[in-house]
């Protein structure tokens, strides 16, 4: 939910006769209906989701698994971000930290092949377990970067995970050093290996979409509201009566989970976590994802991960092969560019455009204006 | 614009001629071969050699073989396990190679030795990693390996230390499996033979700070073994100089190449004599060696003065996927079985000798011991000490009792 939608919906009750009486009247002369709770299912919605699912059913076990799979896995981690950053206005770089953390616990308390610890619990508790403690992980890194605001943000949250990336780099007892945790799979169920492409494409398509939606209806209640109001004025908030710590720190707290769902994900998907899931490239390139695709909303953080996907495994086909990289850095470099906020911030743009082309309604025209600031 | 259009469809004409024209000579389909290596990361110049070693095996083939154009397809990754299984399963799935060389790194060849069993219609070939799992523990069907690996390349190095008359060592090597077989096979023959290792000291890869490390080295040892690479063997001479240490030094396969020995410094004139196991030695004097310098040179002015190990191990995978290509005279037909067995039973002839494979797919081929000597001009450069043919996997221990190199083994305090 972005900024304008959440003055909305703090100003229910539009002002009568024109007299200033909410808080802030930007856009509230229109007439407009009453806000519902939830978005009405549109055909565009049906349509995703029905290709969603049909999928694997056309595409090559390659974009299945690799593309399709893959993310999903990071969309998931980066929707943490994207949830944190976008509603709450806190930025932090340890997100892959914490997904990374899951992993590392599904592999220690599940089965991998490693010289460090690894208990050989049934798969289902080891899951359990590792997202427990990456909750609780989070809500630490949450409880002590709450404090800071913008850049410092950032670098405390930098710090936490340039921290824990050593810490498994040099600790041999339990995390196994450079080597990491090897063979870190999915279990055998009800007849399926969970790692081939198509059951395992499911697996993450159902996480995804529980998360997705998780978080667009967590946007809508009371916490989430209140979290954005955090976001656009803290002061005001906490004047108002709000706990502005503890609503910073639960949403630390949630993120954490969602990235432990995906990082649990991506290890599977790796079948390995070693340092280098946790390094500083895979911090960024998490920051990466989110701003890419966008924080307004929600699925942003999925269509940022479905581009940087494509990039890494294509840009070695468009260009000279020793010189991709600079393929990704200029798409990169084109997006961030030519939008203040990604691929939605085109997809609102272009969709204003079409909207007042085609004669919408006056408000619907002015909405999206808003919405596209 | 009428003349610019026209060259478009000149070139467009000349193109499509092109193609034509290639197809017509090739006749039966170019055969894919992925290639592999690490573009990108802390390996990246080292990737780049090994690619130029690969090229020059299918340049002095011009390209074909047995009628059949080969058709090159680079992938890179950045020494990390999960990128090049990425980076692998791209080329084979979406790409559809036939054949694929590579990875570059020691974990990253385990990953991929993993991967290839899930594709057991591909033939997978090693680039240059040298884990000693990617072929001894649960070894794939279809992962071939024409190098030896980082035990395989320290064999003799124990003999010789003893020789030069050092009976107690430390060992100071990077913390991954790559360091734990180097020192592996330095020791096995070293602690058979009566030396002994009192202290190891295992540091993280891309350490800067060494001053612990070395406020460790015992009065008493005779020597120091340092199993570093590219910038952690420059910072760890660098301090060893200031805090004014004396002791001689065994090198392993990556610590005494030509990048190290022309660093400047003090401590570079403490070199001469320092000895070292590798497959590869730039002084080695076998007309097949020097013939195979000067096609590196002819071919790639910009490359090193002289090839790398990553480019000598390159080169001798790829051209043992082309000569078993030529051996079955192209046919990769039948889930490539006859093309496999014609790999197994190969014997590859290198520039460094003559390479064979075991029951593992594993090499069994040449290793060097170098000495560092000065020549005339002041330069430092590797001696050939002493040539060792038919170096096995398990180093002449039988298989049954070998154990893969770790921290604690082998120990002979």
């Amino acid at each position: 939910m972005s900024a304008a939608d959440w003055r909305r919906a703090m100003n229910l009750q539009p002002p009568r006769a024109g007299a200033a009486g909410g808080p802030r009247s930007g856009g509230a002369s229109a007439p407009r209906p009453r806000r519902q709770l939830t978005n009405p299912v549109r055909v565009r919605h049906v349509l995703v989701l029905a290709f969603l699912i049909a999928y694997p059913w056309f595409a090559t076990p390659f974009f299945t698994f690799q593309i399709g799979a893959q993310s999903l896995a990071l969309g998931l981690i980066a929707l943490s971000l994207t949830f944190l950053a976008g509603a709450g206005g806190m930025i932090s770089l340890a997100q892959m930290t914490v997904a990374g953390l899951a992993g590392y616990m599904v592999a220690i308390f599940g089965t991998a092949a490693t010289n460090g610890v690894t208990l050989g619990w049934p798969w289902w508790l080891a899951v359990l377990i590792a997202i427990a403690i990456a909750v609780l992980a989070a809500t630490f890194i949450g409880w002590l970067s709450v404090r800071t605001e913008g850049i410092y943000t950032i670098m405390i949250t930098l710090a936490i995970g340039v921290a824990f990336y050593y810490l498994t780099l040099q600790n041999y007892e339990v995390f196994n050093g450079f080597q990491g945790e090897q063979k870190v799979f999915p279990p055998t169920l009800a007849g399926l290996y969970w790692r081939d492409p198509v059951p395992f494409y499911y697996l993450t398509l159902a996480c995804a979409l529980a998360g997705y939606l998780f978080v667009l209806y967590l946007l809508r209640t009371p916490f989430g509201i209140a979290l954005q109001g955090i976001r656009d004025n803290a002061r005001r908030m906490r004047a108002l009566g709000f706990n502005v710590t503890a609503h910073r720190v639960a949403a630390y707290a949630v993120a954490g989970a969602i990235a432990a769902v995906g990082g649990v994900l991506f290890t599977w998907y790796n079948g390995l976590v070693t340092p280098g899931s946790v390094g500083t490239g895979w911090l960024i390139n998490i920051l990466v994802i989110a701003v890419l695709g966008g924080m307004r909303h929600p699925i942003g953080a999925f269509l940022g991960a479905i581009v940087f996907v494509l990039l890494q495994n294509f840009a070695i086909d468009v260009f000279d092969r020793e010189r991709f990289n600079l393929v990704i850095g200029l798409v990169f470099l084109v997006i961030v560019l030519f939008s203040r906020d990604g691929l939605l911030g085109w997809w609102a743009a272009l969709s204003a455009r079409m909207s007042t082309q085609r004669g919408g309604s006056p408000w619907t025209a002015a909405r999206k204006r808003l919405y596209a600031r | 614009m009428d003349s610019r259009k026209k060259t478009v469809v000149r070139a467009l004409v000349a193109a499509v001629l092109a193609v034509v024209s290639g197809a017509a000579i090739a006749q039966a389909p170019p055969v894919k071969i992925g290639l592999l290596a690490t573009l990108e990361g802390p390996f990246a110049a080292g990737g780049q050699d090994g690619m130029r070693g690969a090229e020059l095996a299918v340049k002095q083939r011009n390209g074909v073989v047995a009628g059949r154009k080969i058709e090159i397809l680079k992938a890179s990754s950045d020494a990390k396990p999960d990128v090049a299984v990425n980076a692998t399963r791209k080329l084979v799935e979406q790409d559809k190679v036939d054949i694929m060389v590579g990875p570059l790194s020691g974990s990253e060849g385990i990953a991929v030795k993993e991967y290839s069993k899930t594709q057991p219609n591909i033939t997978f070939i090693n680039g240059s990693s040298g884990a000693q799992g990617a072929t001894l523990q649960s070894p794939s069907p279809n992962f071939f390996r024409f190098n030896t690996d980082g035990g395989q390349w320290m064999v003799g190095v124990g003999k010789a230390a003893l020789e030069k008359g050092y009976k107690r060592v430390m060992v100071i090597a990077e913390d991954y499996a790559f360091p734990y077989s180097q020192v592996q096979g330095f020791m096995t023959e070293y602690c058979k033979l009566g030396g002994k290792v009192p202290v190891k000291a295992w540091v993280p890869l891309g350490g800067k700070d060494y001053s612990s490390v070395i406020a460790r080295i015992p009065k008493d040892v005779d020597a120091l073994v340092v199993v570093l690479g590219g910038a952690d063997a420059v910072n760890f001479l660098n301090q060893y100089e200031q805090a004014g240490g004396d002791k001689p030094m065994v090198g392993g396969s990556i610590t005494v190449s030509q990048d190290i020995l022309n660093y400047k410094g003090k401590r570079r004139d403490s070199l001469v004599g320092t000895i070292a196991g590798a497959p590869i030695a730039d002084a080695y004097d076998a007309p097949e060696w020097k013939a195979f310098v000067a096609d590196y040179k002819k071919n790639f002015p910009d490359g090193y003065p002289s090839p790398s190990l990553f480019a000598l191990v390159y080169y001798l995978n790829m051209k043992a996927t082309l000569d078993g290509l030529e051996a079955v005279k192209g046919d990769l037909s039948d889930g490539q079985k006859k093309y496999r067995d014609a790999l197994s039973k190969m014997v590859l002839k290198s520039p460094v000798g003559d390479v064979k494979l075991d029951a593992n797919r594993q090499a069994i081929g040449t290793t060097f011991i170098t000495e560092v000597v000065k020549d005339s001009q002041g330069n430092l450069y590797n001696r050939v000490l002493k040539k060792i043919d038919n170096v096995n996997q398990t180093l002449g221990i039988p298989p049954a009792e070998f154990k893969i190199g770790s921290r604690d083994e082998p120990n002979c305090p």
